[in-house]
């Protein structure tokens, strides 16, 4: 990429121009990073009447206990299975969409429609259909014969906090899908249709290769997304139980901090959190970098 | 290797806008033809009709005496070359040659001696590890013509694929589509809107507008005898002067002269004459015919030089040599065989 250098007359005008956007960064997030790191060094009674520092005592602590070694497995398969699932989906809808010739607008603006929904409302809708006394959906799986209780069985939880927060996600996934098809050049298709290959084979050849860079950086960001945001859908939804097994990460930082008022341990949690997602991040910098020009 | 065969081909979009309005025409085995029109004529959706790419409306496409209308583009046994080339951008050059040959399940060992062949004989041999984007125009340019004569088809579609090529590189690979094409004798239908390209590659050409078929002939054909006013205007560089002329007896007349008209071809008074700047000569004493022509400007094009002018109130251009001396006027002399007469109603041939 090429970029236009443009040249201040003054030195310092340049720093003054981007000294909101730092200020910005620093109150609100580096601030209180840097607070959770030094916090996850204390140890510090629920009324913060004592404090002792204690070095790395509670990240000891955190990963000999099997709750937490638990919440790391069960999250780990919670983001995998929402970058999966409402990446599939999406991918799904946007091939529908960009093969539509009319009414494609509104397919796109309704599809769209989840994304503006709150998450603590799509949690409690699904917790709705999913109730086990008086859900529509735990009735047919009944006729099924399943017998669905989230509040009993861990699997059907996590199945219900995953199916919950793909769907908001699915909306965001399918614009970029859909912006991506309709960068490939309708040539392209043509060309391969003359070349032998039938709609599903240009499909997993041309299409799908072209597609990812989209479906890399997609894949990142619903991880992200999992871990993070998901908060509100899960505390709607489960409030991370039966016994833990839907308490991911960052519900298990509110339950140990908020609720069971262990300040240091949550800290050192939300430390763990920000490694995590700073990984992620540089991966998916790093691998666009390198692989985005096919 | 094939001949290709439309009758009363017909083109209707949704909406009732008629793109291409009943052609037929029949091609023969090895033969190079051109589809000429200006943007909009129905050329390129004519060309994506034979591929299978565009639905036909009504009529019949035959490729080797084969009804193809129902077939999918895979069946029709054609290839072709676009105008952005639609190399596909993931795979190297080699995978961009191999991809229709393995879709049709050749085997490996084939598959890289006839890649090879190709890359040989298009001079690609150097980037067929490379991947599309870095390669110059050029070179994709060859890419495309290589993922077209790899497949062998029976006949060679080109959607305008040097439109994208710089002036001189448009000029050089005319002549190598041109060598190709009689070396291996396919079957080639080739869409363009730049007249000088339709000239030097067709066998055959085609002109087209609004969705029909204006004229068709060798290219010589066509510029010595267009058979509209469309034709006489869209063929030839600088365009043939086409002027409004009345009717007397044995004649047309227009400004002070006299163009001699035998009477029994036109039924109106008004004709449009038509000559081209190159048929204008500088007049000499003997000459009867001659025109006096008013200079507005002239433009050198080094070897020959246009002058623009008027002729009682109409626009007229003469391409003189350039050592000819110029002032405010210049008498300028026509054939009567290099005249062309048009009807002005229907814009057909009169002579």
């Amino acid at each position: 990429m090429q970029t236009k250098r443009t040249v201040f007359g003054s030195p310092v005008l340049p720093y003054l121009l981007v000294l909101p956007q730092l200020a910005i960064t620093f109150v609100f997030f580096l601030w209180p990073a840097g607070q959770a790191v030094w916090q996850s060094f204390l140890r510090e009674d629920p009324f913060g009447l004592k404090t002792s520092f204690v070095w790395f005592a509670n990240y000891q602590k955190l990963f000999v206990d099997p709750q937490y070694l638990y919440s790391l497995q069960i999250t780990a398969v919670f983001a995998l299975s929402v970058a999966v699932l409402s990446i599939g989906s999406a991918l799904v809808l946007a091939v529908a969409a960009d093969r539509m010739i009319r009414l494609s607008q509104t397919y796109t603006t309704l599809l769209v429609w989840p994304y503006a929904v709150a998450p603590a409302v799509a949690g409690v809708m699904w917790w709705f259909m999913f109730n086990p006394t008086i859900g529509i959906m735990s009735y047919m799986l009944e006729m099924l014969g399943y017998d669905w209780n989230h509040s009993l069985n861990p699997t059907d939880a996590m199945i219900l906090v995953v199916i919950a927060a793909s769907w908001k996600q699915i909306s965001y996934n399918f614009l970029f899908f859909l912006a991506g098809l309709q960068a490939i050049p309708a040539s392209l298709n043509e060309a391969a249709a003359i070349d032998g290959a039938g709609p599903v084979k240009r499909f997993f050849t041309i299409v799908l290769p072209l597609l990812s860079p989209t479906t890399f950086f997609l894949a990142v960001v619903n991880m992200v997304y999992a871990m993070f945001d998901t908060f509100a859908v899960i505390h709607a939804t489960t409030q991370g139980g039966p016994s833990g097994s839907t308490a991911i990460l960052v519900y298990k930082v509110f339950q140990d901090g908020f609720i069971g008022l262990k300040l240091g341990s949550s800290a050192a949690q939300s430390v763990v959190l920000m490694v995590i997602v700073i990984t992620l991040t540089v991966i998916q910098f790093r691998w666009v970098e390198r692989h985005v020009e096919y | 290797m094939a001949a290709i065969e439309l009758s009363d081909v017909r083109k209707t979009y949704p909406g009732g806008f008629e793109a291409v309005k009943g052609i037929s025409l029949p091609i023969r085995d090895g033969e190079f033809v051109v589809l000429v029109g200006p943007s909009g004529c129905g050329k390129s959706t004519l060309l994506r009709m034979i591929a299978g790419l565009e639905r036909i409306t009504s009529g019949t496409v035959k490729i080797a005496n084969r009804v193809v209308n129902n077939l999918e583009p895979m069946q029709r046994d054609i290839a072709m070359v676009f105008q952005n080339y639609a190399l596909y951008p993931h795979m190297t050059v080699f995978q961009n040659l191999a991809y229709g040959l393995k879709n049709r399940g050749m085997a490996k060992s084939e598959i890289d001696i006839r890649v090879d062949e190709v890359a040989r004989i298009l001079e690609i041999e150097p980037y067929l590890a490379r991947k599309p984007r870095a390669l110059s125009g050029g070179q994709r340019q060859r890419v495309a013509m290589g993922r077209a004569i790899v497949r062998e088809p029976a006949a060679f579609l080109f959607d305008e694929p040097l439109s994208n090529l710089d002036a001189k590189l448009r000029i050089q690979m005319r002549g190598e589509i041109k060598q190709l094409q009689k070396r291996l004798g396919t079957t080639s239908v080739y869409v363009t809107h730049d007249q000088l390209e339709a000239m030097t590659l067709a066998d055959r050409l085609v002109v087209l507008n609004t969705g029909e078929i204006e004229q068709i002939g060798t290219p010589l054909d066509i510029y010595r005898r267009p058979a509209t006013t469309f034709v006489a205007a869209f063929i030839g560089s600088p365009a043939m002067n086409l002027v409004k002329a009345h009717r007397r007896s044995g004649a047309a007349v227009f400004g002070d002269a006299s163009l001699p008209m035998a009477d029994d071809i036109a039924s109106g008074m008004e004709v449009t004459v038509g000559v081209r700047p190159e048929d204008l000569t500088v007049a000499g004493t003997k000459d009867a015919l001659r025109l006096t022509l008013k200079i507005a400007y002239v433009e050198e094009l080094g070897a020959t030089r246009l002058v623009h002018g008027t002729v009682d109130g109409q626009n007229l251009v003469a391409s003189v040599p350039v050592d000819c001396p110029l002032g405010e006027t210049l008498e300028v002399h026509a054939e009567p065989s290099a005249l062309h007469f048009f009807d002005p109603q229907t814009g057909r041939r009169l002579n």
